[in-house]
């Protein structure tokens, strides 16, 4: 009896809900009332090192729009929660998001298994959610749009600099990562392209150590002697969060010089070299989609406003305000977003989904990027960075142009009978 | 007059000594040196090293060191007291908007053993050491023979002859002559150079040395250096243990004290690690600040910084919320969770969710290196000897002071210490500040190897009290025991299992061992406990 009460409490409580919300939407279309936007990243925990700066570079975006008019005359209001870097929180605020909030969009996650943990919710309440960081690919759904790269955007780029003779024509490679879906799916992708250019298993060496992991001794002694076995050896990195710091210390104060054996990473930039006395480490490098010290007049604007607002909001750090690439990814899919909405003429997540498709934005990153008409991704330009003792970025190689995403990568088994759109409902 | 003149001379001589380098290399050398594709100015570094000018190596320092920059068609060597045409040496002003000179990996690495090359001839010991290490270390062609030919007949010192030998050898290795690539053979095998191991091999293997009695010669110089390379790779692991062991032992020794000693579940251990750090952090930027010159001594500054502020911590904690909860561990636990999550709370306010750098000064950088593949870093040998200086004061206070005596006859009886007259809730207060104390000495540790945030302490927590229970409570021999064991165990594993595996495998027979022994390695005997 009880249950069957509860239950039928719970269905009305929904229905009442749905009632409420498509009320409110069309409340929404005619009235100036602000348009709530979601903004969901860490704020504590492991990931607020990164997340942080993404929430606070939304809130800039957010005001940059405002003070030019706003979305169809509308101001935004920004609706910060903080999901503590526990992935099923994720999910419980991207619900409350919805349906409390009622938000038009919203704009988050930064690891693989954040965003796993949101899908549900956003695809069973229609939802709309912009991701900013590069990831490993094997998703497309329609409730989302991935402002970060996909796998043939950074890691391939990468691997290939280092195989060409200015990246030091390295044949043997040590595949080391934090012990979770992103890295482990990037080296599953990354091995099948090694094997189909030549190189034999016996030269990949695989090492993964748990998130949080501070000794690096022992991983760099193996890949000392790895390295010494003959034919030129290179790292590529997938440690994801701090661990980077004591990684890159060790491997300075252990002399493995860039010259020697260089290592390139996916989830080290500007702001994950805070940490990290950057002298030693001349040399390493790391592949973007975007760097600071990118010079063009775009690049020049974007970051002059993150210093201004950083210093005017006195954030933590801004005497040293720093850009990075899902911070230009978190930019990008705002102002992505803002223009779809004036496209569509309404906030409506279906006829916004439709009219993302397409849009161009002069970038930071020096190009005018467009997101594909079909597949949710940005086709976007890959740079290669030598890390400098300033803790910035020489760019030494880059593509010529915007490339486009292949978030199904042909190096995965089945992959070539999927479709480039999102399954429609 | 007199004085205007005097001045003008010395300023053209001051002028002439800057430019006096890019003087020596023809212009056209500067040229192919700077401008081009990297291929080009590959082959422009060959011909200088092979004109073995040595005048040319200052200009290509510039060029490494990324102090040349191009502007207007001229080429600018650009230094802190201005900026100077590399071609005629003229003082010229700086452009608004110079051109950088990329060089990526390979450049520097081309330009660091072209200035190696040419200083096989300096008259400085030191210089031409590191030359030799350096040539030693990379693969080098044969156009470098006859310059290390000519280095080898003049060296008088043994050790950089012995590297010179092996460089040429490394080199003849590939030379037509049989006999020549025989001896290499024989002069390589001495080597405990894990370069020289992978050229050998590369001979071997990929470049198909076809004689076959040069290829057993070959096999026999990798075979006598591979059994070399394995000692010091075994000291390797050892030494990493101990490492680690070191780490966890300066984690874990602060608990030893209050849950080990005053049986104390103390949560908010790992947090008073962190608020070290964070001392160590300021302390830090205070000596950038007021005192540079001193800079490299902020880590000394830092230890009694931090053992000061987390022992006043762990005062105001003790008197405030632990005194009042003596003898029930499930509320001590509950209430110290709470106060460490409060305090990463009140960290993350005052300093952010951010990481915060603390650099290592410059003592602590780098390493010893004693063979190619053992590099024992400074930072690690000093962790290992300041843990021993820790646990030394702490037995010493503990064993000989009067303090530690009445510390001790607390834990073991309480109400009987109470009758003869030892104040005994003032000696928690003693034993919690020092066991906080010795959490922030960790903390100042921990923030020259790793991450200084808020979460730092969590990291530790955890092993800090497998460390303690494994050891034995009460005990701070069996703290040591535990935690070296427990380092060189997950080291060892670590090295032929992966770190997720080997973490999995320390945990698993840490919760045998505690299964089998629940006192821990040590235990106190008699009546006295509990």
């Amino acid at each position: 009896m009880q249950s069957r009460r509860t239950f039928i409490k719970s269905i009305s409580a929904i229905a009442v809900g749905a009632a409420l919300m498509s009320g409110g939407l069309a409340a929404q279309a005619a009235d100036k009332s602000p348009i709530k936007v979601g903004i969901l990243h860490s704020l504590s925990g492991t990931m607020a090192i990164s997340e942080t700066a993404l929430k606070d570079m939304a809130l800039m975006t957010i005001d940059e729009i405002n003070k030019s008019g706003g979305v169809l005359g509308r101001q935004l209001e920004a609706v910060v929660v903080d999901p503590a870097s526990d992935w099923p929180l994720f999910a419980e605020k991207g619900r409350q998001l919805l349906t409390q909030d009622k938000v038009a969009v919203t704009f988050g996650c930064w690891t693989s298994v954040s965003r796993k943990s949101v899908l549900p919710v956003y695809k069973e309440l229609n939802g709309l959610l912009f991701y900013p960081v590069q990831y490993e690919g094997e998703e497309l759904e329609k409730n989302v749009f991935y402002t970060g790269a996909a796998p043939n955007q950074q890691a391939i780029p990468a691997v290939e600099y280092l195989m060409s003779a200015d990246g030091g024509g390295a044949k043997r490679f040590v595949l080391l990562g934090t012990d979770y879906v992103y890295p482990r799916t990037t080296n599953k992708i990354l091995r099948a392209f090694l094997k189909s250019k030549g190189v034999a298993d016996a030269d990949i060496m695989e090492e993964y150590t748990p998130f949080g992991h501070a000794d690096y001794q022992t991983i760099i002694a193996k890949i000392k002697k790895f390295a010494a076995e003959g034919k030129k050896t290179a790292v590529v990195s997938t440690i994801n969060g701090d661990s980077n710091v004591p990684f890159y210390k060790e491997l300075g104060n252990q002399g493995l010089k860039a010259k020697d054996v260089p290592v390139v990473a996916f989830s080290v930039g500007e702001e994950e070299l805070r940490g990290v006395d950057t002298k030693p480490l001349v040399g390493h490098l790391a592949a973007w989609n975007y760097f600071m010290s990118l010079k063009n007049p775009a690049n020049a604007a974007f970051t002059k406003k993150w210093a201004d607002y950083a210093k005017a909001n006195k954030l933590p750090g801004a005497d040293k305000p720093i850009t990075n690439d899902p911070m230009e990814a978190t930019y990008i899919g705002i102002h992505m977003w803002k223009q779809a909405v004036e496209k569509a003429g309404t906030t409506d997540v279906d006829k916004v989904i439709a009219a993302v498709g397409g849009q161009k934005f002069n970038a930071p990153d020096g190009f005018t990027i467009e997101m594909d008409p079909k597949n949710h991704h940005l086709h976007k330009p890959v740079f290669i960075g030598e890390i400098k003792a300033d803790g910035q970025f020489n760019v030494v190689w880059k593509t010529k142009g915007p490339i486009k995403a292949q978030p199904w990568s042909p190096y995965i088994a089945g992959n070539d009978k999927k479709k480039d759109a999102p399954e429609a409902k | 007059m007199q004085i205007e003149k005097l001045m003008i001379t010395g300023l053209m001589a001051g002028l002439l000594l800057l430019s006096s380098a890019a003087h020596a290399l023809s212009p056209e050398s500067i040229t192919s040196l700077t401008t081009g594709e990297n291929e080009q100015r590959i082959d422009a570094i060959a011909s200088v090293v092979n004109s073995g000018d040595s005048s040319a190596i200052p200009f290509l320092k510039n060029i490494l060191n990324d102090e040349v920059k191009l502007a207007d068609g001229k080429i600018l060597i650009v230094s802190e007291s201005g900026a100077i045409d590399a071609m005629t040496g003229e003082v010229v002003t700086l452009p608004e908007y110079p051109e950088d000179l990329i060089n990526n990996n390979r450049m520097r690495n081309e330009l660091d053993i072209a200035i190696a090359a040419l200083s096989l001839r300096s008259s400085d010991d030191a210089v031409r050491l590191a030359a030799a290490k350096k040539l030693q270390q990379t693969s080098t062609s044969e156009a470098m023979l006859p310059l290390v030919r000519q280095a080898e007949k003049s060296e008088k010192r043994p050790k950089i002859r012995t590297l010179l030998v092996e460089i040429r050898a490394g080199i003849e290795l590939y030379s037509s002559d049989k006999q020549l690539r025989l001896v290499a053979a024989h002069e390589l095998a001495g080597s405990t150079s894990a370069q020289i191991r992978q050229s050998l091999t590369s001979r071997l293997e990929l470049d198909g040395e076809t004689d076959p009695e040069v290829r057993l010669a070959i096999e026999a110089a990798i075979e006598s250096i591979e059994e070399r390379l394995g000692y010091y790779e075994f000291a390797g692991t050892v030494f990493t243990g101990i490492s680690l062991g070191s780490v966890l032992l300066l984690a874990a020794l602060g608990l030893a004290i209050t849950y080990g000693l005053m049986g104390v579940i103390n949560m908010a251990h790992g947090e008073m690690m962190m608020l070290g750090a964070y001392s160590t952090y300021i302390v830090q930027n205070l000596f950038r600040q007021y005192m540079p010159e001193w800079f490299d001594g902020y880590v000394l500054a830092a230890i009694p910084v931090a053992f000061i502020v987390t022992a006043l911590i762990g005062v105001v904690m003790e008197r405030t919320v632990i005194r009042h909860l003596y003898g029930r561990p499930l509320e001590t636990l509950l209430a110290t969770w709470g106060i460490s999550l409060i305090l990463m709370q009140l960290v993350r306010t005052l300093f952010g969710a951010q990481n915060v750098q603390v650099e290592n000064p410059n003592w602590m950088s780098g390493g010893i290196e004693l063979s190619s593949n053992l590099v024992l870093p400074y930072n690690r040998i000093d962790i290992i000897l300041f843990s021993v200086a820790v646990l030394l004061l702490i037995w010493l206070l503990l064993n000989k002071t009067r303090l530690g005596l009445f510390v001790r006859a607390v834990t073991q009886n309480r109400s009987m210490a109470g009758c003869v007259g030892v104040n005994t809730a003032r000696v928690d207060t003693w034993a919690f500040a020092l066991g906080s104390g010795v959490a922030g000495l960790a903390g100042v540790a921990l923030a020259q190897i790793g991450n200084v945030g808020p979460d730092l302490g969590k990291t530790y927590i955890v092993d800090s009290f497998m460390v303690v229970v494994l050891g034995g409570v009460g005990q701070l021999a069996g703290t040591v025991y535990a935690a070296l064991g427990m380092g060189i165990t997950s080291k060892f594993l670590e090295s032929f299992s992966g770190a997720v595996l080997a973490k999995i495998i320390v945990l698993v027979i840490v919760i045998i061992f505690i299964q089998k022994r629940p006192q821990g390695i040590f235990a106190l005997k008699g009546r006295s406990v509990e």
